[in-house]
């Protein structure tokens, strides 16, 4: 490991552009983060019903419903079928999430992002090994678990057990002993599995991104050419598989972050010296040169971080 | 894994495939019974945790209640709350109510049944009459004050659908000799099951009448008896007119001509009119 990716991720960022511009989308996802939950926290703190509900099913205004398509899903799959109320309100968020990055929700909006989040930094600072990872496929197991249990138990499975809806639930309405789950997704993220909740177990996210497969809004390596392999990108990424296809590509290969595991947190955005990445959409045929031989014949020496 | 080695494109050779699918099986087998297990054991509902009225039945309301909250917040009168883990009994997050705490108000326009999303309260309940979240059941007939004999009557008076769901059956009070027991009496068809009467009950702590699911409180009616007095036409077409049993001389005592009459027994001070067929040795002929 050389000195160079000991350094804190982003430093060159900061020296480059300053400290917002290197933060900026962090900031602005907590910023989202707080805003959704806020919003839903208006009625039960200040009296202003705004939006009534949580994240699994929800009111605003008295005229849009919105309800999470993953629990309509399983609702479907446990043989109920959902009034028109809850399908519409499915179908809203369904369309929104297909349009903007299924994995949007687990970065921008889900209350177990900040919680993943601060297990990761805290993993980074007392310098833990990543422990155990999941294969890659291990999500898609655990979503189709939960398709099959709610299948034959005739019930909404994963709601039984849901961090996610238990931490928002819990702050909205009353938590009981549901932040057990929560500080147990904390201590796996801390001490088991380095990113693995979200990276890799979570089949709300693994839904979300299944949603987002074809989504509008992506992340562009664009100005890929000038990447000078700080590495300082993957290290910062919780998906970091999805980087390499775009960063790494040949010439005439997209230079658009095309997988649905990315989140689209901006992350690798902010981080970058170089300026590499940038929000663009899916269509976005703007030619982007592939970087010089030099990195492909030496592998980046973060990358063992970077993993 | 190392950026390298994503790019490549991955070779998947038979063996590496069935082994990741038997343990991504097995994994999900094991993780999938947890949860079933768990799910088994959440889906147990108290007896004393009521749902929302409209509720459909447990199995199929927990194919459908998304746990949202809606109905909580449109209940006027805070009734229902969502289970908190491990503080309440029924599944996480699940709308329910407590008789003793807080009754539902049984709100004409149904609000929470309207605040419903997915039908997991069922919106065909247009009369909060027709509700079914239980059967009230007057559960400790010893220290209910009406069934001691007092005129308590609490529960009667504040039933919505009074001298029809509650109504007070008038006995004779053995005790005393000289008064009247008013014994509440609970009317299942016409019970919504919306707990005032045992929110109100008098009784210090637990109350003498409960709510209870109705598929506790509810046998099952007896469908292979024919209730007589209900249905008149007999099980078949002529009833055989067998002859009546009658006590008369003798023990063939088939009814004689004329009936029976002390005075034509043998011996008319003699009960029942028969004599026995053995005499014990030492007493009287």
């Amino acid at each position: 490991m050389s000195i160079k990716t000991r350094a804190p991720v982003g430093r060159e960022a900061i020296a480059t552009f300053g400290w917002w511009r290197a933060h900026r989308f962090l900031i602005l996802r907590r910023l989202s983060q707080m805003f959704f939950l806020s919003l839903f926290l208006l009625g039960p703190w200040f009296g202003i019903w705004w939006i009534k509900g949580n994240l699994s099913g929800s009111l605003s205004f008295g005229i849009l419903p919105l309800t999470d398509p993953f629990i309509a899903a399983q609702s479907l799959i446990a043989g109920h079928w959902p009034e028109l109320t809850g399908l519409i309100g499915a179908l809203i968020v369904a369309l929104a999430y297909a349009l903007i990055g299924g994995r949007v929700y687990c970065s921008w909006v889900c209350p177990v992002n900040p919680v993943t989040d601060g297990a990761h930094w805290l993993h980074d600072r007392l310098g833990l090994k990543k422990g155990w990872q999941p294969k890659a496929g291990t999500r898609w197991w655990v979503l189709a678990m939960v398709v099959a249990v709610s299948a034959l138990t005739g019930t909404i499975a994963w709601e039984f057990v849901n961090p996610v809806s238990m931490l928002h639930r819990g702050l909205i309405f009353g938590m009981g002993l549901a932040w057990a789950f929560v500080v147990a997704v904390f201590v796996f993220d801390l001490f088991v599995s380095r990113r693995g909740w979200c990276g890799h177990l979570c089949p709300v996210g693994t839904f979300y991104g299944l949603l987002g497969a074809k989504s509008v809004l992506r992340v562009s390596a664009a100005r890929r050419a000038d990447c000078d392999d700080c590495m300082d990108c993957f290290a910062v990424c919780p998906e970091m598989h999805v980087i390499t296809p775009a960063l790494r590509g040949q010439a005439g290969e997209t230079p658009i972050i095309l997988s649905h595991d990315c989140t689209n947190c901006g992350r690798c955005i902010d981080v970058c010296a170089k300026d590499v990445f940038a929000f663009t959409h899916r269509f976005d045929a703007t030619d982007a040169p592939a970087r010089d031989d030099r990195s492909r014949s030496q592998p980046a020496s973060g990358a063992s971080r970077a993993a | 894994m190392s950026a390298k080695k994503n790019s490549q494109p991955r070779q998947m050779d038979r063996r590496r495939f069935l082994q990741d699918s038997a343990r991504g099986i097995a994994g999900c087998a094991l993780a999938g019974m947890g949860l079933g297990y768990f799910i088994s054991d959440a889906r147990a509902l108290p007896a004393q945790a009521l749902r929302p009225p409209g509720a459909l039945a447990e199995d199929d309301f927990l194919a459908a209640c998304i746990r949202c909250g809606l109905c909580v917040r449109d209940c006027p009168y805070n009734t229902l709350v969502l289970a908190e883990l491990g503080r309440d009994g029924p599944a996480t997050g699940t709308p329910f109510f407590t008789a003793r705490d807080i009754p539902c108000e049984m709100c004409e326009d149904i609000p929470c049944v309207l605040a419903c999303p997915t039908g997991a309260l069922d919106p065909a309940l247009r009369d909060i009459d027709d509700a079914k979240m239980g059967v009230a059941v007057l559960i400790d007939q010893e220290n209910c004050l009406n069934a001691l004999g007092l005129r308590c009557d609490v529960c009667y008076r504040v039933c919505p659908v009074i001298d029809e769901a509650i109504t007070l059956e008038r006995s004779h009070n053995e005790r005393s000799g000289h008064h009247a027991i008013f014994m509440p009496t609970v009317h299942a068809d016409k019970c919504t099951g919306c707990g005032k009467c045992e929110k109100s009950c008098v009784l210090p702590g637990e109350a003498a009448i409960k709510v209870l699911p109705a598929r506790i409180a509810r046998a099952e009616a007896a469908d292979h008896y024919k209730l007589g007095w209900e249905d008149r036409n007999p099980l078949v077409d002529d009833l055989i007119d067998l002859p009546d049993r009658l006590p008369g001389p003798g023990t063939d005592n088939l009814a004689a001509p004329g009936g029976y009459l002390p005075e034509a027994m043998p011996d008319p001070g003699m009960e029942g009119g028969f004599t026995p067929s053995f005499k014990l040795p030492g007493t009287r002929p």
